[in-house]
């Protein structure tokens, strides 16, 4: 491992100041993923500058129109989200999705921004000996064409065929949240359905943030759908393993009719995928199993598959109508 | 780059000078010999170099010490003295909780943590009610350790003795 400079900050805004101003400086928060990634040589930054002390440890109510939101630090960890009285009362998605991913252990250290900022599990991008364009760019991708499994079905380019791991992004993209970023010049929103790129041709890029930027906090607005949701997971074990493929669902009804539907899926593009045309197609429409599944299968129009990830389209076909038909029903609590 | 640190490890203060680079599990098992906590996999995935850090339970690995100055540690062998062992090493022992015993400190001190969350309240993925108390049933206690392997598969003994200590007895 190359030898390291460490600060820790006092202040975001010297935190930004610090890391905007050195190409080959990195923010250290929970640490669950860049230290693993110094020792696996995925990354060799020549200064971490340590944010995980500064003040962004709240969670706040705020005022939003139709309600109450949420806004929360981002160094909450992942552990005190999933457990905060209000996110399991009115966001329940969101603790879902946290308790769905990681360990006890990882949940007490991860932090929330952290968790979104996360670089993809892809097996390629994660040996070093092995040619991969999100790691070294220009180097091609090892996955066409080799272990093909957790591939990409929705938005993959010819230079990166990678999922995005994180099951917490998927949630807070279906439920509209935004992130508070700041960066040298001040602050700004993004909303997180802007937050995370699709590969194209710059596949090291995972996200729209420039270097040096700070996520300070996530924003999360109510609604009925936000209420009424949850996170339905597909993965290998039972427990500790990153998704096959999930789905972050919203609902709100009237009567058996949808009124407002959120949907957003993960473990098939190198976002998550907010399922746009599917809630457009059942908007107005009964909500029945199969109302769903011809939703999902119009958003999966486009898909691409091999054969080592086909399984993947009828897999989150499914687990959507699962996830749907489950809150429609009222058969998860919260 | 050496920064010095202090770190109370079961009960005992320590001031030492690590690298940036070091570990929080290599400056407790080399710097300081406390070799309790174990490397397993040294990558955050089976859970062996648990400890309690500031209260929770904590991997050691995937953690850089210069990171955590200040921190208060209780590891499994700082749990209680061999003649007054805590309620989880007993219930490990009773039920025969292990085999080899590599892992048995990090599943030890997550056991402990695991007890203290329920306790709180804290729902987990098996919950069916996200806002209910959780109970210490065996699919939540299973669901709870998964982030501690043992490859001896010491796992029903392992259920067994955190059910113990739980309070649910031989089920």
């Amino acid at each position: 491992m190359r030898e390291l400079e460490y600060v820790r900050a006092d202040d975001a805004a010297s935190a930004v100041a610090l890391v905007s101003g050195e190409p080959e400086a990195r923010f250290l928060a929970g640490g669950t993923n860049l230290v693993d990634h110094l020792k696996l040589g995925i990354t060799a930054p020549r200064l971490l500058v340590d944010v995980s002390r500064l003040p962004l440890d709240a969670v706040e109510e705020y005022d939003a129109p139709g309600g109450t939101g949420l806004r929360i630090g981002a160094n909450v960890r992942n552990s005190d989200l999933a457990a905060h009285p209000a996110v399991r009362a009115s966001w329940p998605a969101v603790s879902r999705a946290l308790l769905a991913g990681a360990s006890g252990q990882i949940r007490h250290q991860a932090t929330t921004a952290g968790n979104l900022l996360q670089r993809t599990r892809c097996v390629y991008f994660q040996d070093a000996t092995t040619p991969c364009n999100k790691r070294e760019p220009g180097t091609g991708c090892s996955a066409v064409g080799g272990y093909a499994r957790y591939n990409a079905v929705l938005g993959a380019s010819p230079d990166c065929v990678t999922v995005h791991p994180s099951d917490l992004a998927v949630a807070l993209t279906a439920l509209d949240a935004q992130v508070v970023v700041l960066g040298v010049s001040g602050e700004r929103r993004i909303p997180m359905t802007g937050l995370h790129r699709l590969p194209g041709d710059r596949p090291d890029l995972d996200t729209v943030l420039e270097h040096g930027d700070l996520i300070t906090a996530v924003e999360l607005p109510p609604s009925a759908a936000a209420r009424r949701s949850t996170y339905q997971k597909a993965r290998d074990r039972a427990s500790y393993a990153f998704a096959l493929v999930s789905v972050a669902a919203g609902l709100e009804l009237d009567g058996d009719v949808v009124r407002d539907v959120r949907i957003a899926w993960g473990g098939v593009a190198h976002r998550p995928w907010r399922a746009t045309r599917a809630e457009d197609a059942l908007r107005g429409q009964q909500l029945t199993e199969e109302a769903v599944l011809a939703a999902a299968e119009l958003e999966l129009e486009g898909a691409t598959t091999t054969d080592q990830n086909a399984y993947k389209v009828p897999m989150i076909r499914n687990t959507t109508a699962l996830a749907c038909t489950r809150l429609a029903a009222g058969e998860v609590s919260r | 780059m050496d920064s010095e640190i202090s770190l109370t490890v079961d009960g005992r203060r320590h001031t030492v000078a690590v690298d940036t680079r070091t570990t929080l599990l290599d400056a407790l098992r080399d710097r300081l010999g406390v070799t309790s906590p174990k490397k397993g996999c040294d990558h955050g995935q089976c859970g062996s170099c648990t400890v309690l850090l500031d209260g929770r339970r904590h991997l050691t690995c995937l953690a850089l010490a210069v990171s955590y100055d200040g921190a208060e540690i209780v590891t499994a062998a700082g749990l209680g003295p061999e003649d007054d062992l805590h309620p989880i090493q007993e219930a490990f022992l009773d039920h025969d909780g292990l085999q080899c015993g590599y892992c048995t400190p990090g599943q030890v001190c997550s056991a402990v943590g695991v007890l203290d969350e329920l306790k709180q309240g804290h729902p987990s993925h098996v919950s069916q009610d996200l806002e209910a108390t959780p109970e210490p049933s065996d699919d939540e206690l299973r669901e709870r350790m998964s982030g501690n392997l043992c490859r001896c598969g010491a796992y029903a003994n392992i259920l067994a003795a955190v059910r113990e200590a739980a309070g649910r007895g031989q089920a």
